[in-house]
């Protein structure tokens, strides 16, 4: 069936079963590859993208239970937390393969939307959903601190 | 960075206005040079300068995010005397004759080998390129080359100044020096310089760069395989009629070598649903039956009477161990683990007028190239391969039998071979799929004299053999003992009177591969586990033991002692620690480098918590001091991730795991601070993206024995009965 979506502030409409999830949508019908495939069973994030601000991973979010909501993603997410985190990123060069950073990024501005200064406990318990192979974390969680800082600036 | 090829496999050069200067080397090694578009001059490059001041490096390593693009460009841009802002990364197409790796004499990344094999080759085709283009600016300026230099991409000398682009069309014209002179290293300015941002970093944020998995090409359809429940077992039929109901669902097929059945549809998402709907049979006569218990018991059973001898003689180890005035000994046991990539494999076939095109975080093209054209009947020139970034590999993607390059020619010749096919590895298939770092049982005893000096050393070690059976048999395997098995013990730098190592294959139809350090993953385990037993049981201090087998004269003895000095006193070792907290200490040589690991834990009924890593690297020249950290800091928490909590088991042949819950990955969290400090060296560049997980795992395990009394001798250390906080 046809449904309606809002992505990145542009509507689009796709023709897909309406308990397909998100995230092969996003990425095999819309062409938005930048959200990852790690898992398929919200196990590591990779996936994670933003309905309503609120960070969900698309492998799990049927396409019917996004359809009505503002979808943002890895390539039209903004905003000052979304600028401070791909800056404080670059900065401290976090992302190694970079396979799971669209994830983390996603993730980390989600934090730092509704805890504009976490400490590193609220930053662990937050991002503990998302899987790094390549163990980036101690440059994730220094990033998000410089992120914080930039924001308050 | 992309790169395209043309028919011929040559790069697709985009022609800027005016002509570009290319600067590589010809199949015998010599310097060459040309215009990059002209027509008959078509050659493969190391680097590009287009009139605009644009250098792009060409880079003959594939980036799995151990920064070998970011480093080549550097070599390159540090003898050329670029501007960082004006380097470029492209990524070769498959040309052995041109990007072979120069120490394995094919093209292919692996080993911790990327910077150590281009480091005089890039900087090379750098000073050619410097010197080409000083020559066309001093005939334009008619001064005399020796009056100009080259800094920050500008030409400057004379009383002039212009961009190094504004040459490039006139440098193309002229012959490369055979010999262009490299600078000194008191010269560098990139090289070593804390300061440079890898040239991945932008688009590996905003979700641009483009992975294998990312790629679609009209006309595709994408394609899972179902694989038999057991290694070994064929496919013998298969009923599909229950997939037709899947909406995009294309078709099924047989892999022809009974691999199991190719599941074509118009998404992912369709081929995973179509593949849970289809029923196959499989022939298991020659499939892996065991499960993990009985495979332990026989790989210790195998340390009984080793095979092989790999190092010294074990009567004059057995002699020294009578002597001894105490012996101390354990059998490890070290866990079957899975690569779990973050980019689950994947490639893209597509056709071509006279061959096929691979879309892949290609790991080793002198290996994939050759092997696919023989499976579709073609000659290696006609399979052109594009890679592009690799989310991870950690030493699955190198595979001596380009296992999913197989599999997706496999499928694409099965669908007629005129589809382009995208094969995809679900995070299931990549668990269960095999190629797994082998089980490892060690035998250690250590006999120590009435002062608890070490004087005989009888080392005995059971796996699987990685290395038999592959095209690096003939170079890995001498008198039966393959090295991968016994590196970092029978070639251990500490010096050891007496040291026996003896080893035995396990064989099984369960395919092994190399996984990050390759045979260092275990057996720095057991040396450092077992060198820490000694010096806890000759009540001496682990770092001064280790420092005592360290204190020869040789470049081994002099770096390893250094790592070892320098990672104690950043970690404050032997300043006294409040109860229930515990230091641990392991050192190890892998791949010309030498790191040294400090873990710091806090251990409560039976909950560890790890505070604090500290590490000491020696790799040589740092080219990229941050990616060197970066490498380090990364390799430790794979050590540490897997020895917490992972392994592959197996259930009657079956692997159990199926899926991230059960295999659980290092997260957020689970270490505290990690710590790397990097040697100054001048020596030349040596590995760095495997040398820092041999010693993760060990100082772990010394830190909780420290703090509990535990020793963890199985792993991962969750066996011991303990968990982490
Ligand atoms: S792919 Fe969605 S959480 Fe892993
Ligand atoms: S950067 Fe490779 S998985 Fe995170």
């Amino acid at each position: 069936m046809t449904i309606e979506l809002t992505v990145n502030g542009r509507r689009r409409s796709v023709e897909a079963d309406p308990d397909a999830p998100l995230l092969w949508v996003l990425r095999d019908e819309l062409n938005l590859t930048g959200t990852k495939f790690g898992c398929g069973v919200a196990a590591c994030g990779a996936c994670t993208v933003h309905l309503d601000g609120e960070p969900v991973r698309a492998c799990q979010t049927a396409l019917a239970d996004a359809a009505g909501a503002e979808i943002a993603t890895i390539e039209g997410v903004s905003g000052k937390a979304a600028e401070a985190v791909r800056a404080a990123w670059r900065e401290l060069d976090v992302a190694q393969c970079g396979y799971c950073q669209s994830g983390q990024i996603m993730s980390a501005v989600a934090l730092l939307e509704s805890n504009p200064a976490p400490d590193d406990a609220a930053i662990d318990a937050h991002m503990s959903g998302n899987v790094c192979r390549c163990a980036t974390y101690p440059r994730i969680r220094a990033a998000i601190h410089r992120a914080a800082r930039m924001m308050e600036g | 960075m992309t790169v395209r090829t043309d028919r011929r496999g040559f790069l697709g050069l985009a022609a800027a206005a005016g002509a570009a200067l290319a600067v590589g080397f010809d199949a015998q090694g010599a310097l060459a040079a040309g215009a990059a578009d002209a027509p008959g001059a078509a050659f493969n490059p190391f680097v590009r300068i287009a009139p605009d001041g644009a250098v792009t490096v060409i880079a003959k390593h594939f980036e799995m995010g151990q920064g070998a693009s970011t480093g080549l460009a550097t070599l390159v841009a540090e003898e050329l005397g670029a501007d960082w802002a004006q380097m470029r990364v492209a990524f070769a197409p498959a040309d052995p004759s041109r990007y072979a790796n120069l120490l394995f004499g094919t093209q292919g990344t692996g080993g911790s080998t990327a910077m150590a094999n281009s480091w005089l080759q890039y900087r090379k085709a750098g000073a050619a390129a410097r010197e080409m283009i000083r020559r066309a600016a001093a005939a334009r300026w008619g001064v005399d080359p020796a009056e100009l230099d080259i800094v920050e991409g500008q030409v400057r000398g004379a009383g002039r100044s212009a961009g190094l682009g504004e040459f490039a069309a006139d440098a193309a014209a002229l012959t490369p020096p055979a010999e262009p002179a490299l600078k000194p290293a008191s010269a560098f300015r990139l090289i070593g310089a804390p300061d440079l941002r890898r040239l991945d970093g932008p688009s590996k944020t905003d979700g641009t760069a483009e992975f294998a998995m990312d790629v679609k090409v009209p006309g595709m359809v994408w394609a899972v395989i179902l694989r038999p429940p057991r290694h070994g077992a064929r496919l013998t039929g298969f009923d599909a009629a229950g997939a037709e109901a899947v909406r995009g669902f294309v078709d099924a097929r047989a892999l022809p070598n009974g691999a199991g059945v190719a599941v074509y549809a118009r998404s992912t998402w369709a081929a995973i649903k179509a593949r849970e709907a289809i029923e196959a049979r499989w022939d298991e006569a020659e499939a892996e039956t065991r499960s993990t218990d009985r495979m332990e018991a026989e790989h210790l059973a195998l340390l009984d009477a080793p095979t092989y001898q790999a190092r010294g003689e074990a009567a004059q180890a057995a002699a020294a161990l009578s002597g001894a005035a105490r012996v101390v000994e354990a059998d490890m046991l070290l866990p079957h683990l899975a690569h779990a990539p973050m980019e689950p494999l994947n490639c893209v076939i597509e056709p071509l007028e006279d061959g096929v095109l691979i879309h892949d975080g290609c790991q080793f093209p002198g290996l994939t190239q050759p092997i696919v054209a023989a499976v579709l009947g073609l000659r290696p020139e006609q399979v052109r391969i594009r890679t592009v970034f690799a989310g991870g590999s950690f030493g699955r993607r190198a595979n001596p039998t380009s296992d999913y390059h197989v599999e997706a020619a496999l499928a694409f010749a099965a669908l007629g071979g005129k589809t382009p096919v995208k094969l995809i590895w679900t995070r299931e298939d990549d668990l269960a799929g095999g190629y797994y770092r082998p089980m490892a049982a060690h035998r250690v005893r250590v006999g120590l004299d009435a002062d608890g000096r070490v004087v005989g050393w009888d080392h005995r070690i059971a796996a699987q053999s990685i290395m038999k059976g592959t095209a690096f048999e003939s170079v890995t395997v001498h008198d039966g003992v393959d090295h991968s098995s016994v590196e970092g013990a029978a070639d251990t730098p500490y010096a050891i009177p007496a040291m026996s190592v003896g080893l035995s294959d396990w064989t099984s139809p369960i395919p092994v591969l190399w996984w990050r350090s390759v045979g260092h993953s275990h057996t720095a385990f057991a040396m450092e586990t077992a060198l820490d037993m000694a010096a806890e049981a000759a009540g001496r201090d682990p770092l001064e033991l280790r420092l005592e087998l360290l204190s020869g004269e040789s470049d081994d003895h002099r770096r390893l002692s250094g790592v070892l000095r320098l990672a104690a006193e950043k970690a404050g070792w032997g300043a006294p620690l409040a109860a229930g907290r515990g230091r641990g200490l392991a050192a190890h040589k892998s791949f010309g480098s030498y790191v040294a690991t400090v873990v710091e834990v806090t251990a409560r009924d039976g909950r560890v918590r790890i505070d604090r890593v500290v590490c000491a690297v020696d790799c040589g020249t740092a080219i990229n001091p941050d990616i060197v950290r970066a490498q380090v800091e990364g390799a430790v928490g794979f050590g540490i991730g897997h020895a917490m909590r992972n392994r592959i088991t197996f259930d009657n042949g079956a692997v159990e795991q199926t899926n991230f819950p059960d295999y659980e990955p290092l997260r957020m969290g689970d270490i505290g601070a990690i710590e790397v400090h990097v040697a100054p060296s001048e020596a030349p560049p040596s590995g760095i993206g495997e040398p820092g997980t041999p010693p993760a795992a060990p100082a772990l395990a010394n830190a909780i024995a420290a703090a509990t009394g535990v020793r963890p001798l199985k792993l991962p250390i969750t066996r011991a009965g303990l968990s982490f906080a």
